[in-house]
């Protein structure tokens, strides 16, 4: 075969994969949420975003995120850290670290419903400590602190596994001399990992961020499973106004919110951690 | 009868401009070594002529045929790569008969020629290992082998030895001159290193920035370099150029002495003058001594010529200290002229 | 300057024991909670809703043989995993020769493909099934398993591609072109030489796949209605199923996760080095 024409043969499938199921939909999405009564319009958006859920889907969403992503970027960085200086075992500390990148978040949900639900493993721990004597109901309107904490815990313990793996991948680019030059120049540990693993680590970082941030506003299942309508998000507020309202321009306008959302914190993520060209490994 | 012609091929990778109209022939048998710097072309021209890559425009002849339509397996050549390509998923054994057995040939043909080459490269032990289990010298004597093993009209290398240490390489160059001659194969050789062209090459082709600068026997490029890049790129240290200014009747002033050169009209020419072809003396090149470079055999010397650096090697038994004041007379017939505009010899 | 080797041997022992307690608490962090969802399936139903709770399984079968027994559990994990294989072979079939193209060739619009398949990465995917499911309607995929594999091949195409790049780039190109010098065409070179080598890559990678449809759950609920894969199922009767179900359910789906992530550890980091590119 032609070699100028293969690699556009090899990539036709997937091309024509996603136009088809990718973009084409998208526009869909696009052209249902700006639907309105007199062709092109902003009711939709308008209606969704004026019901009294929708403030608070939005400052719960952002509120988990906020939360959890620090804690998981700070977690998995301490995480690579210590795989990249362990010898012994660390395939398996590795394996055991992963495993929940292959978890769903309906079963990290149920996992942890197996843990804050009323006769779950906190409250029996809580009464063997004789802290209470019977069981308390913890994921319901009254502790709405409770349902927060036991979501964003749920959020870390499942989704931190993927930063883990993007950021040990990117340690493993850094050549090792550079930390031994830094460790002749007097550098202490800290100061290598302030000032080369950190830098060096950007482009990764990059990844992991933008992926995870991208993951933090798609929130849906774990929710469903730990704080049912207690704590809306807006993944959650979507799937209800096509199912339970059968409003799909609402959900349409829904989702297109979501993703202006994910993109604006994206392109900051871009930005803030801007590598310049020629300053890569 | 593998003789190649490479007739005014040319190369350009988007607006960079690999090879400019390459015109060369290699003879049947011949050992041709394609010699630069990095970036010069000449991988690019070997990978040519293996169909690894398509020229812009040209043909390529590999003896009656013109094959730059072909695909490489239809060339029939065999190529020996910088970095071995030696199939990890595959014995020693499997390696070498792999281009073989893709031609159908009988097993117990395939098993003959493997170990023929196998033999003939010092691998016969090690056929039922892994590349994996092997030196870099032996996985480069895999690589031969089963090139050899194709008994091909042409064998390409492309920097073959670049990756072995100093003193494997020194070996297996030995050994790769006597095992192509026997061969009787055309090979074009791609390298580098000067040392390593010279001491294989029936001819060289120096070249710099896509062009072929000359195609010559190892002592011609060596002693009468074509153009002054020729002249700067062989030899270690290279030769000496110092700037000549007409004097008249073929009489050229260089740092105040005479000399005789080429007739011409040219406002001024450079002289130039390998550092071994010139001896201390009473008369000659009026010199002061900058550094002294101990080598073992001599010593190596920079001077200062008329405000220009000059080096010459001369004899170790020599006590020489930096400021010395010394002239230097060059051999008669050593001299060699460059047209400072044009970079052509001038003679 | 004078600090005793006591004193600092001291600090490095101390300092050691820090580093391995931290590294065991961290593997409890991940371990414990997938424990406690093991007690929970290994116990009879009574014991599941029962305080205080055991803190050892008791290994009893009930909430396990509750879970098959419960109407249309078992067609859901059934559905589940033919969505699954679908998705794994449409994602391999369609991902890796593109992966191929972009490790080994330079070709115009190459950086706008990058693009579109980093785009599909960074983009909540799921919502996608909205529309889908009205153009699923109109062409009869509606509530079908292959419709929805389709979907899932979409989520999972852009590891595909990326991975598979990774890998093909992982090999040298002049293995391929002293394939070719041998007498191999472009398409024997692959077979006879790339193949070999990447196919445990390939595997990994199809497994990644597979997981990524395994766990979907919102495209999977909004696709699906008689056809429902586990995960839909457990999520639309989060609400009225009892809780030793929701439990043997979540166990069911945890497990997988478990053995594959095992079988593609030593392919998990390479991916990702390169993907990063």
């Amino acid at each position: 075969m032609n070699a100028r024409l293969l690699p556009y043969v090899l990539i036709l499938p997937v091309t024509v994969f996603l136009c088809v199921f990718f973009l084409y939909p998208f526009a869909l999405v696009a052209q249902q949420a700006f639907a309105g009564d007199g062709g092109f319009g902003l009711e939709n958006f308008r209606h969704v975003v004026s019901d009294w859920k929708f403030p608070i889907s939005l400052k719960n969403t952002l509120l988990l995120a906020a939360l959890v992503v620090p804690v998981q970027l700070a977690l998995s960085l301490l995480m690579a850290t210590m795989v990249t200086r362990m010898e012994k075992g660390r395939d398996l500390v590795l394996y055991i670290w992963t495993i929940p990148l292959g978890i769903s978040d309906l079963a990290a949900g149920l996992i942890w419903l197996a843990i804050f639900d009323q006769s779950g493993f906190l409250n029996s721990m809580m009464a063997g400590l004789g802290v209470i004597d019977r069981p308390v109901s913890l994921l319901n309107y009254q502790h709405p602190g409770i349902v927060l904490a036991a979501i964003a815990l749920a959020e870390i313990w499942r989704a931190t596994a993927i930063m883990l793996v993007i950021l040990v991948a990117g340690i493993g680019l850094i050549p090792k001399e550079y930390y031994e030059a830094a460790e002749v120049f007097g550098a202490s540990p800290w100061q290598r990992f302030y000032k080369i693993t950190l830098p060096l680590l950007r482009p990764s970082l990059q990844t992991a961020l933008v992926l995870r941030i991208i993951l933090a506003f798609e929130v849906f299942a774990v929710v469903a499973a730990l704080g049912g309508t207690v704590f809306p998000v807006l993944m959650g507020q979507t799937y209800e106004l096509q199912f339970a309202l059968n409003n799909s321009a609402g959900a349409a306008a829904m989702a297109l919110i979501i993703l202006g959302i994910s993109i604006g914190f994206t392109l900051l993520v871009l930005r803030v951690l801007r590598v310049p060209k020629g300053a890569r490994i | 009868m593998a003789q190649i012609q490479i007739k005014n091929v040319a190369k350009t990778f988007g607006a960079y401009q690999a090879l400019h109209s390459i015109d060369l022939t290699i003879a049947d048998q011949e050992f041709m070594v394609l010699l630069g710097a990095s970036g010069c072309g000449k991988t690019t021209l070997l990978r040519i002529i293996a169909g690894l890559e398509s020229a812009t425009t040209g043909e390529v002849w590999i003896g009656e045929r013109r094959v730059d339509h072909l695909p490489p397996r239809d060339r029939g050549i065999a190529m020996v790569f910088q970095n071995y390509a030696v199939f990890p998923h595959l014995t020693v054994f499997e390696n070498i008969g792999f281009g073989l057995r893709m031609q159908k040939m009988p097993e117990a043909e395939v098993k003959r020629r493997v170990e023929r080459t196998a033999t003939l490269m010092h691998i016969e032990q090690l056929l039922k290992r892994y590349s994996g289990e092997l030196s870099g010298g032996q996985r480069q004597r895999v690589a031969v082998a089963r090139a050899l093993a194709m008994e091909p009209d042409v064998i390409l290398m492309d920097e073959p030895l670049s990756n072995l240490d100093a003193l494997l390489r020194l070996e297996m160059r030995a050994e790769l001159k006597g095992v192509l001659a026997e061969s009787k194969t055309t090979a074009i050789y791609v390298t580098h290193d000067q040392v390593e062209a010279m001491s294989l090459a029936d001819r060289i082709s120096v070249m710099h920035q896509g062009h072929i600068v000359q195609s010559a026997s190892p002592i011609e490029v060596y002693r009468n370099p074509a153009a002054r890049f020729v002249a700067s790129f062989i030899g270690n240290p290279p030769m000496n150029f110092l700037p000549a200014t007409p004097a008249g009747g073929g009489t050229w002033t260089v740092a105040g002495e005479h000399f005789q050169g080429p007739k011409t009209d040219a406002a001024g020419l450079d002289f130039a003058i390998r550092p071994e072809d010139v001896t201390p003396s009473e008369t000659g090149l009026p010199a002061t001594v900058r550094l002294v470079e101990p080598l073992g055999a001599h010593l190596l010397v920079t001077f200062a010529v008329d405000g220009h650096p000059f080096r010459a090697v001369l004899d170790s038994e020599r006590v020489i200290q930096p400021g010395e004041r010394m002239r230097l007379a060059p051999q008669k017939g050593r001299i060699r002229w460059f047209h400072p505009e044009t970079t052509q010899a001038v003679s | 300057m004078t600090a005793s080797p006591i004193n600092t041997a001291q600090v490095r022992k101390s300092g050691r024991f820090l580093f391995q307690a931290s590294v065991v608490l961290l593997c409890a962090w991940v371990l414990v909670p997938i424990y406690f969802l093991l007690i929970n399936t290994l116990s009879s139903p009574e014991t599941v809703a029962s305080f205080p709770k055991p803190f050892w399984p008791e290994f009893d079968l009930g909430s396990l043989s509750f879970f098959a027994n419960f109407a249309g559990m078992l067609k859901a994990l059934k559905n589940s995993i033919i969505v699954a294989s679908l998705t794994m072979v449409m994602a391999i079939a369609f991902g890796a020769p593109a992966g191929y193209a972009l490790s080994r060739f330079d070709f115009r619009g190459k950086e706008t493909f990058r693009v579109l398949i980093l785009l599909t990465r960074a983009f909540p995917l799921p919502l996608l099934a909205l529309p889908l499911a009205v153009l699923f309607i109109r062409t009869g995929l509606d509530d079908t398993l292959f419709g929805l594999a389709l979907v899932h091949t979409t989520l999972a195409i852009p590891f595909a591609v990326l991975i598979t790049f990774s890998l093909f780039s992982g090999i040298p190109i002049e293995l391929e072109e002293a394939a070719w010098t041998l007498g191999c065409t472009r398409f024997t070179a692959f077979t006879k030489v790339v193949l070999p080598l990447i196919a445990p890559g390939i595997a990994a990678s199809a497994i990644f796949a597979f997981v990524i449809s395994w766990n979907e759950v919102f495209a999977a609920a909004v696709l699906t209605i008689e056809n429902r894969t586990l995960t839909a199922f457990l999520l639309q009767s989060l609400g009225t199923s009892p809780l030793h179900l929701k439990f043997a359910g979540g166990f069911i789906l945890v497990v997988p996760a478990l053995v594959f992530i095992f079988a593609v550890r030593k392919y998990l980091f390479a991916m990702w080095g390169i993907a990063n590119r």
